[in-house]
């Protein structure tokens, strides 16, 4: 029976307040049912000492729930602390709504990655906007103003006849809130396999920038101060099981009115931008906090937590838009485009003025206490009383048992062999082979999808898809500006997750620093299956394992980030697949290279070792459908090694593009593809076969293109930092890309490479 | 005394800081006006910036043609202050009536943002001045509404008096005629659905062939001063 | 209180890229012999009071100025309770 009293929603409602739930502590509540393990209502019990009031019991519900509180992952998040590189450059770390850093002239930037998968399979369209409108309020909140965005995305197997729903919904809805907000959108990825049909995955990432002096944080200190929610009216978005403590099961007048899919409302969010910046400009502000996952419970605890003192709300002055709603849903709700600010007395009045002169509604609520405690009234009734840190800090902590797949050294010695996967031998068949995997899902032309994004707003898009990082400029004065990008390669965790994990940050590392950029840290956003399958967990935490090794080895801490878990559908889960963001500082854009700007004669250098590493690879998905062995050595001094050559010569490098999927085959196609330029190549000096040179995908290599007579300069730098190059020929103006090798002339020209290239994913979308 | 050029900001608009840097880098002060006040501070033109004015809710541009700063604007146009409308800002003409016709969805029904190539057909309107007429520019388009219709006179009408301004070479939306700008009768305002002010720096776009519809206006405000 | 209904559709001659859209899907969906889709737009608008000329005049103007572009749409105004 429910401590609650049932009512209709056309009578008084009444509520559970603290006087009663101290004074009846055997009424049976729903804790299970909210998705709390009796051990943890017991420690609710115990803090409070009696039984939690419903209002409560749905605040640590929902703040003790894994999307909150992380508490399968937090024992092994730990190491991205115990691991952090020693680094001048990172002004807030993990903890914080998002990480900053310095980038150098007392300029501040802010980044983050955020998932927002499930969602995207339901509703795909909202799912990926509220994804965006999520995160841009997260950097906002830091005191930035939201500055670019990029999104990782992963669809299911190209063929399926699912898949264009969510991929039509998805991209309409990043593009569509994107580019509403005014958000220029300058890179990231899309991902088709078989493993995400069920459970795509929306990775959205945002970056801003401020000056050092206007980092603001999420507290709430200083006894009288305001507490003050603006932005959006609170309605019933995104409450899903909270309404089980409802009386909605009495209702008589229909279904539940109560939508899981949150709506967003762009417009809402530039609105908040422009007034929320307004605000940070006059100092208006104390402490700031964003709305997101568990709306009001979260913000009021998690600010009232990291303050001094204690909170008082009064709940039934929060704006509604719905007026049938209960303390408890209000307390849950998830409607977008809301932000809770704690403002000086002093203060409120011009606040207020900003607020309508933005036509956004804001209205006091409550204030900073000397207490110790957040406390909650309805309309003069005390409904929560807590100590924030139990709720918004010392969540539960799980120990999941984890261990290593037993299908796992299976799968790693199931290289991709010649006898395995038969190669091809002539130089027709090599050409073919290109041919198929430029016209692949995963490699082909993103046009039809990135030419929904705007790029241009803001004016300030130095580089945007398709090239390696998405580049903004900072300054305009003097130029300086930071270079992004945001990587994964699943099948590669799926063979290996701990070096898995360390090659998608290569890969984003070395995309940064093809640019002629320093990378500086770096941002995660960690995607798998079920924490409750042991191997799932091990994945997991060999992953993290991998990435906070690397993360000192590369001197890049990670400075947020975002774990999104029970990505699987039944007994399948996807492959382990933590994408990982590389912000990289530039002193002046105008440096900057991209892989335009060869001239013809320029020569090509391949600059790195390459080996026979195919597994996981493009080559043997695509021609062999086969996913098995060792997933490429990471070698990190390497990485560094080629960042810090190129780095140093930028003013002699015309073009680079680094080496990642599909290898050298593909990096040379997209050259000749993306200029009016063509490539004359030969692989009589190189150090492997054909077949090894074009297919492998063997990490910290980039193609580079210098004037002939800066070759020397640039072989040089290369062997005093320990790195092979290769002379492999020259810039021609015929566009087609032309490879001597012992098996033939491969010769491929532009337009044969385009056919396929250009049509494959508008044909998947036909 | 340089001429000084108001950029409208109304709720929503995202390209206006743009706009007012493109004014700045034609040779021209950029003063901001404010969408619900009345005070057009005796500015020598006007540009209505791109975005998503009240996020497009009704119609683009629908509501914001009714803001007080427009009825300002729409008073000063019918009197011969010139008016560039860059996007939004060529919807909220047409919803305004100081151009004809209408922007309706792209007819693939999928935002678009693109490198556009576009030809200048009209070389002598108060924002083309500085083109010559039949010069070919590569400038971003970006937009979902931007599929310029109107009925068979009118579109005969503005072709016999040469008030199509600007035509795409590809089109990229289904605009009728391919027309990507238009000009009023007395060739002071014109709406512009691609984005000149994204095209006045290789740097940050494609070209820099977006800078001349600003370095036009100046031009046009000298020679009446002169004149 | 009164209810106006006032319904705004794109003039018969516009493109309506929308209502092809919709029309291809439920063509797909196995709805056979669609002639045509048109799609339009429904205001219901609550006004507290009763509706007196003026006001039902003022409404008429705005529905033809504001709900719909008479450029592109047609509108119906509907007078319910």
């Amino acid at each position: 029976m429910s401590g609650i009293e049932a009512t209709a929603i056309t009578s008084p409602r009444k509520v559970d307040t603290v006087e009663q739930a101290a004074t009846s502590p055997d009424v049976q509540q729903p804790w299970a049912e909210l998705g709390l393990k009796a051990d943890e209502y017991q420690r609710i019990r115990d803090i409070l000492g009696r039984r939690p009031t419903s209002a409560e019991l749905a605040m640590y519900s929902v703040m003790w729930s894994e999307h909150c509180s992380y508490k399968s992952s937090k024992v092994h998040l730990r190491q991205f602390g115990a691991k952090q590189p020693a680094t001048d450059a990172l002004l807030v770390g993990i903890g914080e709504n998002a990480g900053v850093v310095d980038i150098g002239d007392g300029w501040a930037v802010t980044f983050k990655v955020e998932s927002h998968n499930h969602p995207s399979f339901i509703e795909p369209y909202q799912g990926a906007a509220t994804g965006v409108g999520g995160i841009v309020r997260d950097i906002l909140a830091m005191g930035a103003r939201p500055l670019a965005v990029m999104d990782s995305l992963r669809f299911g197997a190209p063929e399926h006849p699912d898949t264009p729903r969510i991929v039509g919904g998805v991209v309409a809805g990043v593009g569509g809130y994107g580019n509403c907000l005014g958000l220029p959108n300058i890179g990231g990825e899309a991902v088709f396999d078989a493993c995400y049909q069920g459970n795509p995955l929306v990775n959205a990432l945002c970056v801003g920038a401020m000056r050092h002096e206007d980092i603001h944080l999420a507290k709430a200190s200083g006894v009288g101060n305001l507490v003050v929610p603006y932005g959006a009216r609170t309605g019933g978005d995104g409450i899903g099981g909270v309404s089980v403590l409802a009386s909605e099961t009495f209702d008589a007048t229909g279904p539940a009115k109560r939508p899981a899919v949150q709506v967003g409302d762009p417009f809402m969010e530039k609105l908040l931008i422009e007034s929320t910046l307004q605000m940070f400009k006059e100092h208006l502000v104390e402490g700031i906090q964003d709305l997101g996952g568990a709306g009001l419970s979260c913000a009021t605890s998690e600010l009232a937590s990291n303050g001094d003192g204690g909170m008082r709300i009064h709940l039934d002055r929060v704006p509604l838009r719905d007026a049938t709603l209960s303390p408890e849903e209000i307390l849950m709700s998830e409607s977008q485009e809301r932000m809770m600010a704690v403002v000086h007395p002093d203060n409120i009045e011009r606040v207020m003025q900003i607020c309508a002169h933005w036509d956004v509604t804001a209205t006091v609520v409550g204030e900073v206490t000397d207490g110790s405690n957040l406390q909650v009234f309805w309309h003069d009734e005390l409904v929560v009383d807590v100590p924030p840190r139990t709720v918004a800090h010392d969540g539960p902590v799980y120990e999941r048992p984890y261990h290593r797949p037993a299908w796992l050294d299976a799968r790693q010695a199931d290289e991709p062999t010649p006898q395995r996967c038969p190669r091809p031998g002539t130089a027709a068949e090599m050409s073919e082979h290109i041919l198929r995997l430029m016209s692949s899902a995963n490699l082909c032309d993103r046009e039809w999808l990135t030419s929904q994004y705007d790029r241009y707003v803001l004016g300030n898009t130095v580089a945007a898809m398709p090239h390696d990082s998405g580049v903004v400029r900072i300054d305009e004065a003097t130029g300086r500006g930071v270079a992004i990008s945001l990587d994964c390669n699943g099948r590669f965790g799926a063979l290996d997750p701990y070096a898995g994990a360390q090659l998608a940050l290569s890969e984003a590392y070395r995309n940064v620093a093809v640019s002629g950029a320093t990378p500086l840290a770096v941002t995660d956003c960690l995607n798998f299956g079920s924490p409750e399958d042991p191997e799932v967990m091990w994945q997991f935490a060999e992953a993290v394992r991998g990435l906070a090794d690397a993360c000192l080895t590369l001197g890049t801490p990670v400075t947020g980030g975002n774990v999104s878990l029970y990505n699987q559908t039944a007994q399948t889960a996807i492959h382990p697949t933590p994408v990982v963001g590389v912000l990289g500082v530039i002193d002046d854009v105008r440096t900057r290279i991209t892989m335009n700007g060869a001239r013809v004669g320029d020569a090509v250098l391949l600059i790195g070792r390459t080996r026979e590493e195919f597994a996981g690879g493009e080559w043997a998905h695509v021609i062999h459908g086969h996913l098995g062995g060792s997933a490429p050595a990471v070698d990190l001094p390497a990485e560094m090694a080629l960042a810090a050559v190129v780095r140093g010569h930028s003013r002699l490098i015309t073009s680079a593009h680094d080496l990642s999927d599909g290898g050298l085959a593909v990096a040379l196609a997209e050259l000749v593809l993306r200029n009016d330029y063509g490539v004359s190549a030969s692989f009589a000096d190189a150090e492997a076969d054909a077949f090894t040179m074009l297919f492998s995908e063997s990490v910290a290599r980039a193609v580079v293109t210098v004037a002939a007579h800066d070759v020397d300069a640039v072989r040089a730098a290369c062997e005093l930092a320990g790195l092979p190059s290769a002379l492999l020929g020259l810039i021609v103006a015929e566009q087609s890309l032309a490879i001597d090798t012992d098996a033939g002339r491969i010769h491929i020209t532009r337009e044969e490479l385009a056919v396929g290239w250009s049509g494959a994913l508008p044909a998947i979308m036909a | 005394m340089s001429a000084r050029i108001g950029v409208i900001t109304f709720p929503g608009s995202l390209d206006d800081s743009d706009a007012a840097r493109a004014v700045i880098a034609g040779g021209a002060a950029a003063v901001r006006l404010w969408h619900a006040d009345t005070d057009l501070q005796g500015v020598d033109a006007v540009v209505l910036p791109g975005g998503f004015s009240y996020g497009d809710y009704l119609r683009c541009g629908a509501i914001a043609r009714f803001a007080p700063m427009m009825g300002e604007v729409i008073e000063a146009a019918r009197d011969g202050l010139p008016v560039l409308g860059i996007c939004n800002g060529f919807q909220i003409l047409c919803e305004s009536g100081l151009l004809p016709g209408a922007l309706i969805r792209n007819n693939h029904l999928h935002f678009i943002c693109r490198d556009q190539r576009v030809r200048i057909e009209a070389g002598d309107t108060a924002w083309t001045a500085d083109f010559a007429a039949g010069q070919e520019i590569v400038i971003p388009v970006k937009n979902g509404e931007g599929g310029y219709v109107a009925d068979a006179r009118t579109l005969d009408m503005l072709q016999a008096e040469d008030r199509i301004v600007a035509r795409y070479q590809g089109n990229p939306n289904g605009s009728l005629r391919d027309i990507a700008a238009i000009t009023n009768e007395s060739r002071t305002v014109v709406g512009i659905m691609p984005h000149p002010e994204h095209a006045i720096d290789p740097l940050t776009g494609p070209t820099a062939d977006g800078l001349a519809f600003f370095t036009s206006i100046v031009t046009t405000l000298a020679a009446r001063v002169g004149a | 209180m009164a209810r106006i209904v006032v319904t705004v559709m794109l003039k018969p001659e516009i493109l309506d890229p929308q209502g092809t859209a919709v029309r291809g899907a439920l063509t797909r969906l196995g709805l056979g012999g669609v002639a045509d889709v048109r799609q339009g737009k429904r205001f219901v608008i609550d006004l507290e009071g009763a509706l007196d000329a003026d006001r039902e005049a003022l409404l008429t103007k705005l529905a033809g100025e504001l709900l719909a572009n008479p450029v592109i749409e047609d509108y119906q105004l509907q007078v319910e309770a």
